[in-house]
């Protein structure tokens, strides 16, 4: 038999998150801007570390050290890029994108926010971003959505970003348990009242980019496939250009380390397990 | 706590082929056999039950909440949802729901998110991916096996703008989820101990389970 806590438990419990809640507030969250402008400012060739360019339908992946950004930038028309990563120095430390948006109160990633391993610390900040129309819940497209949408053409060149995923996770000495929840770039899925996803194609445009600063270094993969909800009725995914810039150090008012209460205890998390 | 609600004539309580309490903030698994119907039932009310699915002959594949949102078209878990594996099959259908709707989003508490959510002095309280990992670790599984969960009876309503949160929990003593299961899956529960917010009414309660066989 279950014996219940007493009311006077209850109420210390309520308290304490009543408490929680007062410091969150009090804190007074830093107001996030705007979109990036477009089109993405030139990086100067000597910050350039590597730039690829993911062809349609294809998978990449790359280590990237603390502080070093991955621009992601649709330089040849719109496409949905997937992405997972993994701590470099201890993989079983992976994208964890139910605690990001539970964490951040929203699954709106955008310019300001941030992006959490399963470890309570911090593995991207969102640095520039024009778009700010990403999906956190739907992941990314498989054999079979792919069987529905284009009937009659799922030869070997309509690839999937699930199996994309599975041949890049095996080819870094990990397999399919080790892919991660995947965050999709430059999908603009909303959630209705009723819980349905919907498409809101004004959410995004055919130049639009992003930039991610590591925060410790890792493995990151990336899928350039149509998401599953994109509406074009024929498989078209454009090149995109992946650009890895060279590391600089975050000022002490960086947005993204300072915003809200929980990134700065994130971060305090990242401190700590560098020390 | 509550009576039993029956949801059809062949299954009561005397013919269960497996009744389990699970204790407030405890782990439990078990194996559903294809064709049986598993109840988990919130017996007190307003408590999350953070659930994962395996096929139990083959751990490696496993509950994916993207290819079951992706496949139903929607956020929620409710009745007719069907409970996708990441190899994109069906594991589990949901036959029946006293509730509403169960989230699939918030994923589980754990020691770690507990310092960034509330702050660091929470570190050293009980959290959900604890119970995981011990339980998965009796079927040969580890952390890099808890992936993203179900929350039954737990309320995060996703707002168009995507603001999410998590907001007192709706079900009521007695409230329970019905789900026949499509193969063999080892079911995974962590009776959530989280008292930093109001998912289980800063009272976590004990839980039931309850399997029966196919009906004939």
């Amino acid at each position: 038999m279950h014996i219940r806590r007493s009311p006077e438990e209850i109420e210390a419990n309520r308290a304490r998150y009543d408490e929680h809640q007062k410091k969150g507030l009090e804190f007074a969250p830093k107001a996030l801007p705007g979109k990036s402008g477009r089109p993405a400012p030139a990086v100067d060739a000597d910050r350039v570390l590597h730039r690829e360019v993911i062809p349609g339908g294809w998978y990449w992946s790359t280590r990237v050290r603390r502080n070093e950004v991955l621009r992601v930038s649709l330089d040849e028309g719109f496409s949905t890029v997937t992405v997972v990563a993994w701590n470099a120095d201890e993989p079983s430390e992976r994208l964890n994108l139910p605690d990001t948006v539970k964490v951040q109160w929203t699954t709106g990633l955008g310019k300001g926010r941030v992006i959490l391993s399963d470890m309570g610390k911090v593995m991207f900040s969102f640095v520039e971003d024009s778009c700010g129309a990403h999906d956190c819940l739907m992941g990314g497209s498989t054999a079979s959505s792919n069987t529905r949408k284009y009937a009659g053409a799922n030869g070997a060149e309509i690839r999937n970003t699930r199996d994309n995923l599975v041949k890049m996770t095996t080819k870094l000495g990990l397999d399919k348990r080790d892919i991660p929840a995947a965050l999709a770039l430059f999908a603009p899925v909303r959630v209705d009242s009723d819980g349905s996803f919907q498409w809101k194609p004004d959410l995004v445009a055919d130049d639009d980019y992003v930039e991610l600063r590591a925060e410790m270094d890792m493995v990151v993969g990336f899928s350039n496939c149509p998401h599953p909800l994109d509406p074009n009725p024929v498989y078209a995914p454009n090149p995109v250009t992946v650009t890895r810039i060279r590391a600089t150090e975050p000022a002490a008012d960086d947005l993204c380390r300072t915003a809200t209460a929980e990134a700065v205890r994130g971060f305090e998390n990242n401190t700590l397990a560098d020390a | 706590m509550t009576g039993f609600r029956q949801t059809s004539p062949s299954r009561r309580l005397d013919n269960a082929s497996q009744d389990h309490f699970i204790a407030a903030e405890a782990p439990f698994s078990t194996v559903v056999l294809k064709g049986q119907t598993v109840r988990i039932e919130d017996s007190f009310g307003q408590q999350a039950i953070d659930t994962l699915f395996y096929n139990a002959s083959d751990t490696s594949e496993r509950y994916s909440s993207q290819d079951t949102m992706r496949e139903q078209g929607a956020a929620y878990i409710s009745t007719g949802t069907k409970i996708i594996s990441n190899e994109g099959r069906v594991m589990l259908t949901m036959t029946a729901d006293s509730c509403g709707r169960h989230d699939t989003s918030a994923g589980a508490c754990s020691c770690e998110s507990n310092t960034v959510r509330f702050g660091h002095e929470t570190r050293y309280l009980h959290a959900c991916r604890d119970n995981f990992v011990l339980e998965v670790s009796r079927h040969g599984m580890g952390k890099r096996d808890v992936v993203p969960n179900i929350n039954f009876f737990m309320n995060v309503p996703i707002e168009p703008t995507g603001e999410m949160t998590i907001v007192d929990g709706i079900s009521a003593p007695g409230d329970y989820v019905e789900l026949k299961a499509e193969m063999d899956v080892l079911l995974v529960i962590s009776n959530c101990p989280q008292i930093n917010n109001p998912c289980n009414g800063f009272d976590p309660t004990p839980v039931r389970v309850l399997v029966w066989d196919a009906e004939e």
